[in-house]
């Protein structure tokens, strides 16, 4: 069962991922970006983590990906054109991202046997779990995050404004 | 069956290394903003495998932390776009070569 979701949803995100990267038109990206993060929420589900999953699909799916439809529709964004500058990124970026993930899975594959294994229902953290680590031991870094949303609204609300 | 936690970790660095190919070869800044959030949610994956890993809360606030970050991130950034399409006409980033509006 764990195992059968893992397979489906973990291909789901890197089909959406890897379609992000092959579509050029940025709707179809922000489409498909859309279900690599739903299926993320399924694997924080599988992992125990229940209110992160559903904060994942409002959040993530929901406000933010909104947002980034409602602005591509709002420029009208096209199909993107092929520049020379370009040229540069795949030689630079082939390799480079081929030794960044072959470094990263070899480390994992190494240590798999210390990492052991997750079962499911294992390792549930309740809403009520979190929030009490969040309210009781965490509240000024909460408090501060809500100023830092405040800064980033009136930001946004003064540079998206029209110039007079 | 019981899926290993090194799984997770894996598929986490596979779409983190996508993310930064995206970021390296596209040349809409839309999308390339998108690759971030790529980035930033193959983070978050590996934060609740470690979380799951050594039973402890502390990794999902991180990933919470995160996650109210990047809202924030993505506000201001989607302005910033908005703001530079105003002003230029274009999306594609080799034509955007100076920080003034």
């Amino acid at each position: 069962m764990h195992l059968a979701l893992f397979v489906i949803f973990g291909l789901f995100c890197l089909g959406g991922a890897l379609n992000l990267l092959l579509q050029r038109h940025p709707i179809n990206s922000a489409l498909s970006l859309i279900v690599v993060m739903s299926s993320l929420a399924v694997l924080y589900l599988l992992l125990g983590a229940e209110f992160l999953a559903l904060a994942q699909i409002i959040v993530y799916s929901g406000a933010i990906m909104v947002l980034f439809v409602f602005v591509i529709m709002l420029l009208n964004a096209g199909e993107e054109e092929k520049t020379h500058g370009s040229r540069a990124a795949y030689l630079a970026g082939i390799p480079g991202v081929l030794a960044l993930f072959c470094v990263l899975a070899s480390t994992y594959v190494t240590l798999r046997t210390s990492f052991g294994q997750a079962r499911l229902g294992n390792f549930i953290v309740t809403t009520e779990e979190l929030s009490r680590v969040l309210f009781r031991n965490l509240l000024l870094p909460f408090e501060v995050t809500s100023i830092l949303i405040l800064v980033a609204i009136l930001g946004a609300v003064v540079l998206a404004r029209k110039e007079q | 069956m019981d899926v290993p936690i090194a799984w997770y970790l894996i598929l986490s660095a596979a779409l983190f290394s996508i993310g930064v190919f995206a970021f390296l070869i596209k040349r809409n800044i839309i999308t390339i903003f998108m690759s971030i959030e790529l980035m930033l949610n193959a983070v978050n994956l590996a934060f609740v495998a470690f979380a799951h890993h050594w039973h402890q809360v502390s990794g999902q606030i991180f990933v919470f932390f995160v996650m109210v970050v990047a809202a924030a991130e993505a506000a201001v950034g989607l302005a910033i776009i908005i703001s530079v399409y105003r002003s230029r006409e274009t999306l594609n980033v080799d034509q955007i070569n100076l920080m003034k509006l």
